[in-house]
């Protein structure tokens, strides 16, 4: 065991990777000699190289679109954007290249390549410097989207990421990157495409993932306090999703409150909300709520607070499930 | 032979000037005139044998003929689309036959005669069209990537394979392994291409940028795409850009052999852009005559890559009516089998859309790939009671 920020798990992750595969390759604007604006990739380029660890033009169409040609050739490149704000440049590559060459191909090419991007609000930055544009990815057939909550996801899930022969794009919640926890560094804990149990409880199920699931288990812990006893998923795998554990706790609990930054309007809550109504109707005791930012471009952040799903909120959707 | 590293096309002389064919064409490079007269240049040569001399001839025609079988089989309902070549033979032949074994393409959507000169099975090009698959092949075997649709989106995919080629230490010698992208005028436009040109000059990626300037984006002419013509776009990407004659296959050989020696040799890239016509529409879902008239193909159809090479090939006595005979009926044969390989091609199963999207496919997916076989199933046994 260790305790390690978010940072640091990620750094020691990628540091594993490069170590134990000679293909992998790290590839992003600032990721080498600066090691990420966030520090991610620190010393990577000085201990592998700059053939390894590549600092690119400032081009995100170039980084997906060349990572695509780097796998085409055999190369597993770990791609960084370096904020979630600027990843709509490279869309037509992630979603008409990367998701569907594999297919187009008939199976016949695998471009294994993970891109990095750090996500969410909460940090008081300028305007692109904070979104969750999550809901496109999970959208586009062909990719898988996962997102880490705490050190020890991060530290496993972009080995597994890496390790994986489909496209993976890999959410970093960028509000938890300095927050510290233990690593248990000899065995991964999950598949990365698990579901787990943050908190178990029998009230009602609150689902999220990345930046609000220590929104959750706090509000968790506070209505504890009231005498409610809440449940906590932590999706981790946004595409896939795994269904089976969320719908074992719906039956449970006959209530569900799906928590996330991202605007409600066909969020990842409407599919779950979808979803599990189809799947869990007769165990439901409420309709499946959404606790998520406003259909709003992310405000200033001088607003950002009352954009924010925060505890109260999260709290106050609590209550509306229990009034039904 | 023309293996020399001289990216940099030669300084305009007043006595180059003056050996124009017309007034309206750039300055390019040309070995083979309209009229089917050889003409030497500083920079670039052949010396090919005189039975390969006869084989881009046959590459030519058969090339020719495969397309036209495309246009037919789509007018026939055999093909939902199909963008034909027509008048684009000297460009893909002339660059095709330049290119390695051990170099890699990337196409764009135009490009059989390319695919032809690889000696690849063409099929694929007609399953896409047909709608029967996506178009993939066992590309790593073939070293000859996927049609791609989105307009410049390989020009990357190119850049990087490049990257990797350079990686892999398989650049230096003539040996080396280069990379070649074909796209259009069209591509020039995107975002994508400037970016791959920056990252091919940045890198220095072993890599030949092959434009081949149609002359129209569909409906809109180059002056809607660029004030300053593509070649002439390469300096400033750090790269030497190269105009050729596109009708002109001995040209576009020279120039491409060139552009790929250099790759290889660990030089870097360069862009070729080959002057060349679409004689037919876009596609054919496109209407042409809606955005040009008689006169400019009459102008084009002087200039047919095809006419010229054959003059020439006459005129030299390299090849006589029995050899112009035996293709024709080569052709004719190729075309005779492609229209009954098109025909048998089978319908795919519902299944296929299902099994290629992920190697480690999602169980929700699975269930929906079961429902579809299912719903399929019960249909199926609908229609037989």
């Amino acid at each position: 065991m260790a305790t390690m920020t978010m940072i640091k798990a990620l750094n020691a992750g990628l540091r594993r990777i490069l170590d134990e595969d000679d293909k992998a390759l790290i590839m992003g604007e600032d990721v080498g000699r600066l090691g990420g604006v966030f520090r991610v990739t620190d010393a990577l380029q000085k201990d592998f190289g700059v053939e390894r660890v590549i600092d690119t033009p400032l081009s995100e169409s170039g980084i997906i679109g060349t990572a695509i040609g780097l796998a085409l050739r055999g190369y597993r490149p770990i791609c960084e954007i370096q904020f979630d704000g600027f990843v709509y440049p490279a869309f037509d590559q992630l979603v008409s290249q990367l998701a569907k060459i594999p297919n187009r191909s008939g199976g016949r090419v695998r471009l294994p390549v993970v891109v990095r991007i750090p996500y969410g609000g909460g940090i008081g930055a300028i305007e692109h410097h904070s979104e969750s544009p999550e809901a496109y990815f999970a959208h586009t057939a062909g990719l898988k989207v996962v997102t880490c909550s705490d050190p020890s996801d991060a530290y496993w899930m972009i080995q597994q990421a890496a390790a994986s022969e489909d496209p993976v794009i890999f959410f970093e919640p960028k509000r938890r990157y300095h927050a510290k926890a233990e690593v248990d560094m000899t065995e991964a804990p999950l598949g990365l495409y698990d579901s787990r149990i943050a908190r178990t409880g029998t009230t009602a199920t609150l689902i999220s993932y990345g930046p609000t699931v220590d929104v959750a288990l706090n509000a968790a812990e506070a209505a504890a306090e009231e005498g409610l006893d809440l449940e906590v998923v932590d999706l981790r795998s946004l595409a896939p999703i795994d269904w089976e554990p969320l719908e074992a706790s719906l039956r449970k609990t006959g209530r569900a409150i799906v928590v996330h930054e991202a605007q409600g309007t066909l969020g990842m809550g409407s599919e779950l909300a979808a979803r599990l109504s189809e799947r869990c109707f007769y165990s439901l005791e409420a309709p499946v709520l959404r606790v998520t930012g406003y259909d709003v471009p992310y405000p200033a952040s001088r607003l950002e607070e009352d954009y924010l799903p925060n505890l109260d909120r999260v709290l106050d959707a609590v209550d509306r499930s229990l009034e039904y | 032979m023309g293996s020399v590293d001289r990216p940099r096309p030669a300084k305009k002389t007043a006595k180059s000037r003056r050996k124009s064919t017309s007034a309206n064409e750039p300055e390019f490079v040309q070995l083979l005139t309209p009229e089917g007269q050889r003409r030497s240049h500083p920079d670039y040569d052949v010396n090919f044998t005189d039975e390969e001399y006869r084989g881009l001839y046959r590459d030519l025609v058969i090339t020719r003929e495969l397309d036209a079988q495309g246009t037919a089989l789509q007018r026939q309902g055999q093909l939902g689309l199909w963008p034909s070549l027509l008048g684009q033979e000297a460009a893909q032949i002339g660059s095709g036959r330049a290119i390695k074994p051990q170099d890699t393409v990337f196409p764009a959507y135009r490009e059989l005669g390319v695919q032809w000169c690889r000696g690849l099975d063409i099929i694929s090009a007609f399953s896409l069209f047909r709608g029967v698959d996506l178009g993939g092949r066992d590309v790593a075997a073939d070293r000859f990537q996927m049609y791609e649709i989105v307009i410049a989106s390989q020009t990357l995919h190119a850049a990087g394979y490049a990257m990797g080629v350079a990686k892999d230490g398989a650049v230096g010698g003539d040996d080396g392994e280069a990379v070649i992208v074909y796209h259009g005028d069209g591509a020039t436009a995107e975002g994508d291409f400037n970016e791959a040109l920056i990252w091919a000059g940045v890198f220095n990626a072993p890599l030949v940028f092959f434009c081949q300037n149609n002359q129209y984006a569909i409906s809109e002419p180059n002056a809607r795409q660029f004030r300053v013509p593509p070649y002439k776009r390469a300096g400033g990407f750090g790269m030497p850009g190269t105009l050729v004659d596109g009708n002109d296959v001995l040209a576009t050989y020279a120039v491409t052999e060139v552009a790929l020696t250099r790759a290889r040799t660990g030089e870097g890239p360069s862009l070729i852009e080959a002057f060349t016509y679409r004689m037919q529409p876009h596609t054919t879902s496109d209407d042409a005559t809606r955005y040009r008239d008689e006169a400019e193909l009459d102008y084009w159809r002087a200039k047919d890559p095809i006419l010229r090479y054959r003059t020439w090939l006459e005129a030299e006595t390299l090849a006589d009516a029995d050899y112009f005979a035996a293709i024709d009926a080569e052709a004719a044969a190729e075309v005779r089998e492609l229209r009954q390989r098109v025909m048998d091609l089978p319908d795919p199963d519902v299944t296929e859309m299902f099994d290629a999207v992920y190697a480690d496919p999602p169980a929700p997916l699975l269930a929906e790939r079961a429902e579809a076989v299912a719903f399929r199933d019960s249909l199926d046994e609908g229609s037989e009671s």
